[in-house]
């Protein structure tokens, strides 16, 4: 086998003008690399599993007008055969643009992404200003840290209920709110203050992960640059501006748009905080799981269509963002 | 060339998991003698309810030493949906208390099986007519009516006395009348509606002579002039002097029920699968405090309430010696005896007339639901029936919270209902 390996790889090499059939070449290709076919193999039949059929599906679910009674199933002795038809686009259509859109895209469309905004610009702005507190050389700095920490290791179901307790009409934060002669909103009930409570939870369980993240990232910055920018008498605010943010831009670029991409899809806080009885605060992804779980029927293209939408959405924004940091790093170089 | 590789791979992979996907449901069936063990989804309160009905199984149990029974118990509110997802896939139970809503979806979707001539269902007239009707789809009864339910207006009879308050509002005015001078004269709030939740409006469409479609003359009501007026009224109950403000929090159902049980709120409108519950708060440890009147009238003067309840249903897709074990157990679980057994634990409403024993009518919860129970409606039998309540619910809590018109709310929700029941005239 080995031999033979060597021999093929060999010949392959010399003779360049006259390239072997695809036939011939896959053969070649997998005499000398097998090893690394048997060990990817593994890791594509899962990636296949996993994401390319329930993808392939979902698209494909997404040009039918299936739903939960048209849809073949089998109970126990019976066959239920398929009974959807292809519609073409006509789901895209009538979630983009078809009557009731507004209400129910485009409206929760344009609160996803303000609370997408909202969200990420207080996660790394608190946990930008936590960090730098944090790398300071401070008395029980590690209590400190560890502290932080807490409200990310407990599960995100516990922070969200106790917020529900608090957040309620009797709750603490009113009671604190009543005793300071403040007003009272109904944080759970009141469109509004539906909206700044979810985004105080979001922010609340997101800005662990954004100080640890920067916290290492500050703790990798040379402390020579710090020294020799002081010898050349930058204030506080230059250094900050010309050593911190040019010293954390890698990790800052990652970190926010995982954030961006997390709290996109932030379903949990969401959908623990308020259920189903309050239309005005649902992102997409509690909307897109609504269609296709929480009713009857389930509407199981409609939710798909979501799902592809929203894909969709992240994966040009992904690519504009990329791009933009390339711009902004060759710009910097 | 790696990439050809992997695109192979990909479609090995996809034809892997299409094969899983399609060999399922290779059923196994035992022979009808052996000791066969069956699935029993219970959807009944866990705290209250449930024991009573486990009580029940054991005793089916020692009846039957050849059928054991697993005894599951399901939240209700999330019954449905697992009911659904188990019985399209696998893990199913073999017999189950369903909802009288889902009948008629579930059938439709070939889940259960038709009981008519089978020991479930020994003898159908035993039943009320009405709830048989109610169980079944295109001329076959699919469940047995196990425990029944309309709504009501449930009141505190002491507070009523403080405010000076002699019978029970028998209009939605006299209602909100009759909130105010409680919170004038007992300091407390006068009455609960719940908000969001189509369910708890029907009284007010029904008050109004409508429903939301015409299920018979296949039409859309939803957003008929009978249904915004019957909105109105509801708008107003939760503006009125002595009304309570639209909750619509996730907990707000346990909301109302505290401030009721604990003689905070004085009316609510509710069904007798509270009883047992609101015996238990403060303000009930007399039993014959809690009063119990029809839903009040709406413009036609007439008052209505939708029929509510669980059957017992059999799953389709078990094998023979299940389904014969299940229906015996359906047989059981309705039996006289058992749903009186039912009645005086749970306080819920028996299906059967020879279930109502001496003892049953004693409990003035019964008895009061007992008196306007022939007054409720039954649903029609329409499968999408009880999917009509979920966009019904989310504008009921736009307009009850003032963030959506009436009619714009109404007539999002007929253009939701269009898409369900697209052979309905607008």
């Amino acid at each position: 086998m080995t031999v033979a390996v060597q021999g093929t790889a060999g010949q392959g090499g010399r003779d360049r003008g006259s390239r072997p059939g695809p036939v011939q070449r896959l053969k070649l290709s997998y005499s000398k690399y097998w090893y690394a076919y048997a060990m990817a193999a593994p890791v594509v039949i899962v990636l296949g599993l996993l994401v390319a059929y329930p993808l392939g599906r979902g698209i494909y679910l997404t040009l039918t007008d299936a739903t939960s009674l048209n849809v073949g199933h089998t109970v126990g002795v019976n066959h239920i055969p398929d009974t959807f038809k292809f519609v073409g686009l006509h789901n895209y259509q009538d979630v983009l643009f078809g009557p009731g859109s507004y209400d129910r895209f485009w409206s929760h469309f344009g609160w996803t992404v303000m609370w997408t905004a909202l969200c990420v610009v207080l996660h790394y702005s608190l946990g930008l200003g936590l960090a730098m507190l944090l790398n300071q050389k401070l008395r029980g700095r590690t209590f400190y840290r560890m502290m932080l920490i807490v409200p990310w290791a407990v599960p995100t179901f516990v922070t969200v209920f106790s917020w529900r307790l608090m957040l309620a009409d009797g709750g603490l934060v009113n009671s604190v709110l009543g005793s300071l002669h403040l007003g009272q909103p109904g944080w759970l009930s009141d469109p509004l203050a539906q909206k700044a409570a979810a985004i105080l939870v979001n922010t609340w369980c997101g800005v662990p992960f954004m100080m640890v993240s920067l916290l290492g990232g500050l703790q990798s910055i040379p402390a020579e640059l710090y020294e020799a920018a002081e010898m050349d008498g930058a204030t506080a605010w230059q250094r900050f501006r010309h050593v911190t943010l040019p010293g954390l831009r890698s990790v800052s670029s990652t970190v926010v748009l995982l954030g961006i991409i997390w709290t996109f899809n932030q379903f949990v806080i969401i959908f623990l905080l308020f259920g189903q009885n309050a239309p005005d605060v649902q992102i997409l992804v509690t909307w897109a799981y609504r269609l296709g779980f929480g009713q009857q029927p389930r509407d199981y293209a409609q939710s798909a269509t979501y799902g592809i939408i929203l894909l969709s959405i992240l994966i040009v924004f992904t690519a504009f963002y990329q791009r933009w940091l390339k711009r902004n790093d060759q710009a910097a170089i | 060339m790696r990439r050809g590789i992997a695109a192979s791979a990909l479609v090995a992979a996809l034809a892997v998991s299409l094969a899983a996907c399609g060999s399922s449901g290779s059923g196994s069936s035992k022979s009808a003698d052996g000791p066969v063990t069956i699935t029993y989804w219970d959807t009944s309160n866990a705290t209250n309810e449930a024991p009573n009905y486990q009580a029940l199984a054991q005793k089916f149990e020692a009846a039957n030493p050849n059928i054991k029974v697993n005894f599951v118990n399901v939240p209700f509110d999330q019954a449905q949906n697992k009911l659904q997802t188990a019985m399209g896939s696998k893990g199913a139970p073999d017999v189950f208390r369903s909802e009288v809503g889902w009948t008629a979806a579930f059938a439709k979707a070939g889940y259960l099986t038709p009981l008519d001539g089978t020991a479930a269902l020994p003898s159908a007239s035993a039943f009320q007519p009405s709830l048989i009707k109610q169980a079944s789809y295109q001329g076959k009864v699919y469940g047995v009516p196990l425990v029944t339910d309309t709504l009501g207006l449930m009141y505190n009879k002491a507070l009523f006395a403080k405010a000076g308050i002699t019978a029970a509002p028998t209009t939605w005015d006299e209602l909100k009348t009759d909130a105010a001078a409680l919170k004038d004269k007992a300091g407390v709030d006068g009455f609960w509606m719940r908000a969001a939740d189509g369910y708890y409006v029907m009284p007010l469409l029904f008050g109004e002579g409508t429903d939301m479609v015409d299920a018979a003359g296949k039409k859309i009501t939803v957003n008929s002039p009978q249904a915004a007026k019957a909105i109105s009224t509801y708008q107003s109950l939760f503006t009125s002097p002595g009304t309570v403000k639209a909750d619509v929090t996730t907990d707000s159902y346990a909301h109302m029920m505290d401030a009721f049980d604990n003689g905070k709120v004085a009316a609510i409108i509710q069904g007798p699968w509270e009883i047992t519950n609101i015996y238990k708060g403060s303000a009930f440890s007399d039993k014959t405090n809690l009063g119990i009147a029809a839903v009040p009238a709406g413009s036609s003067g007439k008052a209505g309430a939708p029929t509510g309840g669980h059957n017992i249903a059999v799953f389709a897709g078990s094998d023979a010696a299940h389904q014969a074990a299940a229906e015996k157990f359906a047989a059981f679980m309705t039996s006289a005896e058992s749903e009186s057994f039912i009645a005086q634990k749970n306080s819920t409403l028996p299906t059967r007339s020879d279930a109502f024993t001496a003892d049953v009518k004693a409990d003035p919860g019964i008895a009061g639901f007992q008196a306007i129970l022939p007054a409720a409606q039954p649903r029609p039998e329409l499968p999408e029936y009880s999917s009509l309540f979920t966009s019904l619910g989310t504008n009921l809590g736009k307009i009850a919270q003032n963030q959506e018109g009436i009619q714009a709310g109404l007539d999002a929700t007929a253009g939701d209902y269009a898409k369900l029941l697209p052979d309905f005239a607008k």
